[in-house]
């Protein structure tokens, strides 16, 4: 009797798990590894646009990574990627920690800045992109207009029309549109250090620097994994704003094109340039895959070590 | 309550209709001799000529009533790619509307009807360079009937030169005086920016046709020239020369907003295609325009516009209304639907015989007359690195003063020649 109803108890359990973990299952397979793996097998294929035709084994890795015109395309947008990646790390998730630092301290006014800080967050990146197209516009555009107001008219600049500024222009916007998420998560990671050991710091004649680069850096470690992680991601990923902002081709002259573009127009073509070219496309983007699924885990355990060494 | 009864009422209205297909179907079964009404579809990436197609269907129906059909537009970007996926799945419209050039936007020659004169005697209201652009590069047969031709020229604001005293240039020596009294007496003389990379072609093939020439381009395509030609190469030298005459900043100056320049009157000039005239007449119908072609090198040169065909309709190889399909198609070449085409959708439609009531259609149309193919769109565009995107950089580069004309020029042809035959040397 006890064990019937153990059994069935048990059998209601397992019914239970199966019924919250095949659903999503399915789903993942249906729309994540299905589509990767088909992506995959297409790039082993010559294409005609959208056509598929022969077997071509490893031909459109070995064009997009080494081919004449290809390569040279790739490894530029590559090096762009790379750029991005440092500099967002520097004006997006540094400058983050310090805007979360300085709110954790409760300044005056310090419930409106993290509602200011974080405000950007939410809009969307389409919006955000045709926003600052508009205000680095060389004519009527707020930058110029506020460096004249300034007195500062001899740095008047088309911003996003010289490769010097282009890119760094881009990167400066996605930075205004995103610090708050890295501020957020270091301003959660800081309210957790218990306030004793500050206090104690404190005691001991810690200078406000100190405190911050000797214990509260290093105690925020969870923190910098995953805002580090996600930006590693976002930057080889990036798309959305540098398409708004500057175009399929990286306008001007390449200067701003990143792996996200030249993948795009590559497959899906460019209609007022290029043409439709899936095998090289999926090529590209097999690759970027592979490379952002490797190094996020690499950054991933390298960063967890840390945490667990502290 | 209310909704109550809404709901009621649009079950009943629902279930009414069912019956009445139902009964429509049953009526068909019983009576397959009779004529029935046949539907057939027609994809297109022109959402905004809903309207139009609208009334040129309504047209084509007084013809043959027993033909409907139905109009439906995707979002242009995402056309190819829900065009092509169709076709790939044995599905899609019966009439297709193709791009033009080479793969026509649907890859496979085999996904579409081919068609010829015999099939469609309208094809003989066609020039040879529109029945050339719907040829498939693959198999070298045509496929669709064509349907806009668009060109690129200079449109200039009448009251703006007026204002000047200035008259629309002939030579490129006068062209360069009317931008300086423009600029002079305070206007922009061009609107243009190249902050966009496509619009730096548009300015190559409005600005310099009539400089680079026909042969030009005649004797690239023989093998006998290559883009490192001094008539290439000194076009762009020249347009290199003039380009203080552009909107302020001008690298920084996108589509956008180098088009609200020439809209909003604040710039006499404007180096674009004859699809911007629908454009700024609707952001600012007080505008008076005029046209002219590229400035010649020196008076008595001939006068040439760049020009390039849009797209055509073509018919789904799965089509199972064939007939239907291709009376529609020889309707669509007809100069009646041509001259409706025209007036309604303010396009120039390449068959002969249309009449235009607009009179800025009527002179893109006249200036037609001597034209040479917009260069890199028409010839160029098969292969990576197309030819566009080669010359787009190239002169985006050249005019932020980081690239000279002839460094421009063998860039594209070391470009070009990765693919193209008489280039590789």
């Amino acid at each position: 009797m006890q064990t019937d109803y153990r059994n069935r108890e048990k059998r209601r359990r397992a019914a239970w798990i199966a019924f919250l973990i095949l659903p999503p299952l399915a789903i993942m397979l249906t729309f994540v590894v299905w589509p990767l793996l088909s992506a995959l097998s297409a790039a082993f294929y010559r294409w005609d646009g959208m056509a598929q035709g022969d077997f071509i084994g490893l031909k459109n890795f070995a064009d997009v990574l080494f081919g004449e015109h290809f390569a040279a395309l790739t490894w530029r947008a590559f090096r762009h990627n790379l750029f991005v990646f440092f500099a967002l790390f520097v004006v997006q998730n540094s400058v983050g920690f310090l805007l979360a630092w300085f709110i954790y301290r409760e300044p005056f006014g310090f419930r409106f800045h993290r509602i200011a800080i974080f405000m950007p967050v939410i809009l969307s990146t389409v919006l955000v992109g045709f926003l600052w197209k508009l205000f680095l516009d060389p004519n009527f555009g707020l930058v110029n207009q506020l460096l004249d107001m300034a007195g500062l008219g001899g740095l008047r600049q088309p911003w996003l029309g010289q490769e010097t500024t282009a890119l760094p222009a881009l990167v400066l916007a996605n930075a205004w549109h995103w610090i708050g998420f890295p501020a957020l998560v270091y301003l959660a990671g800081m309210q957790r250090i218990p306030r004793e050991i500050l206090e104690a710091a404190k005691l001991d004649g810690c200078t406000g620097w100190q405190i911050l680069t000797r214990v509260v850096w290093p105690l925020v470690t969870p923190s910098t994994t995953i805002t580090l992680t996600l930006l590693f991601i976002g930057a080889f990923n990036w798309f959305e704003l540098p398409y708004i902002m500057a175009g399929l081709d990286g306008s001007p002259y390449g200067s701003t094109d990143v792996l996200g573009l030249y993948f795009y127009r590559t497959a899906f073509g460019n209609q007022t340039a290029g043409i439709q070219d899936f095998g090289h496309g999926n090529a590209l983007a097999v690759l970027m895959f592979l490379f952002i699924a490797v190094f996020a885990t690499i950054i991933t355990q390298y960063l967890r070590r840390r945490e667990v060494a502290l | 309550m209310l909704a109550g009864l809404q709901t009621k009422s649009i079950v009943r209205r629902t279930l009414g209709k069912l019956a009445l297909t139902l009964f429509a179907a049953a009526t068909a079964f019983a009576a397959p001799g009779q004529a029935q009404a046949e539907d057939i579809t027609m994809w297109s990436w022109r959402q905004e000529d809903k309207a139009a197609y609208a009334k040129l269907i309504a047209a084509f129906r007084k013809h043959h009533p027993d033909i409907n059909v139905k109009f439906e537009a995707f979002e242009a970007a995402n056309y190819n790619t829900v065009l092509s996926t169709a076709l790939a799945g044995g599905t899609g419209p019966d009439v297709v509307q193709v791009r033009a050039y080479g793969t026509l936007g649907v890859g496979k020659p085999d996904y579409l009807v081919p068609l010829d004169k015999t099939m469609v005697p309208e094809f003989a209201n066609f020039p040879d360079s529109a029945i050339a652009a719907e040829t498939m590069r693959a198999d070298g047969k045509l496929y669709a009937v064509p349907f806009a031709s668009q060109t690129m020229l200079i449109i200039y604001n009448k009251e703006l030169f007026e204002k000047a005293g200035v008259t629309p240039p002939n030579t490129w020596d006068e062209l360069v005086a009317v931008s300086k009294t423009l600029k002079e007496k305070g206007i922009n003389p061009f609107g243009n920016g190249t902050a966009t990379a496509w619009q730096n072609e548009t300015i190559v093939g409005a600005l310099l046709s009539s400089l680079i020439g026909r042969q030009f381009e005649q004797d690239v395509l023989a093998g006998k020239a290559d883009f490192t030609d001094a008539r290439f190469v000194g076009a762009l030298a020249r347009l290199n020369e003039i380009k203080e005459y552009f909107a302020p900043n001008f690298s920084g100056v996108d589509y956008a907003a180098s088009q609200q320049f020439f809209a909003a009157g604040r710039a006499a000039m404007f180096a674009g295609g004859s699809f911007e005239i629908a454009n700024f007449l609707r952001q600012n119908p007080k505008l008076k325009l005029g046209l002219f072609a590229s400035p010649v090198a020196k008076a008595g040169d001939e006068r040439l516009v760049a020009l390039f065909y849009d797209g055509g309709y073509a018919i789904n190889a799965a089509s199972k209304k064939r007939d239907a399909a291709l009376k529609f198609l020889r309707f669509l070449g007809t100069p009646e639907f041509g001259t409706a085409f025209s007036n309604e959708l303010q396009n120039i439609s390449p068959i002969k015989g249309v009449v235009f009531e607009n009179p800025l259609l009527k002179e893109v149309a006249t200036l037609n007359q001597s034209a040479m193919s917009y260069i890199m769109l028409v010839n160029f565009r098969y292969q990576e690195p197309t030819g566009s995107v080669l010359l787009q950089a190239g002169v985006q580069k050249m005019l932020a003063g980081k690239a000279t004309p002839a460094e421009v020029g063998a860039e594209v042809t070391k470009g070009i020649a990765t693919y193209y035959a008489p280039f590789k040397k």
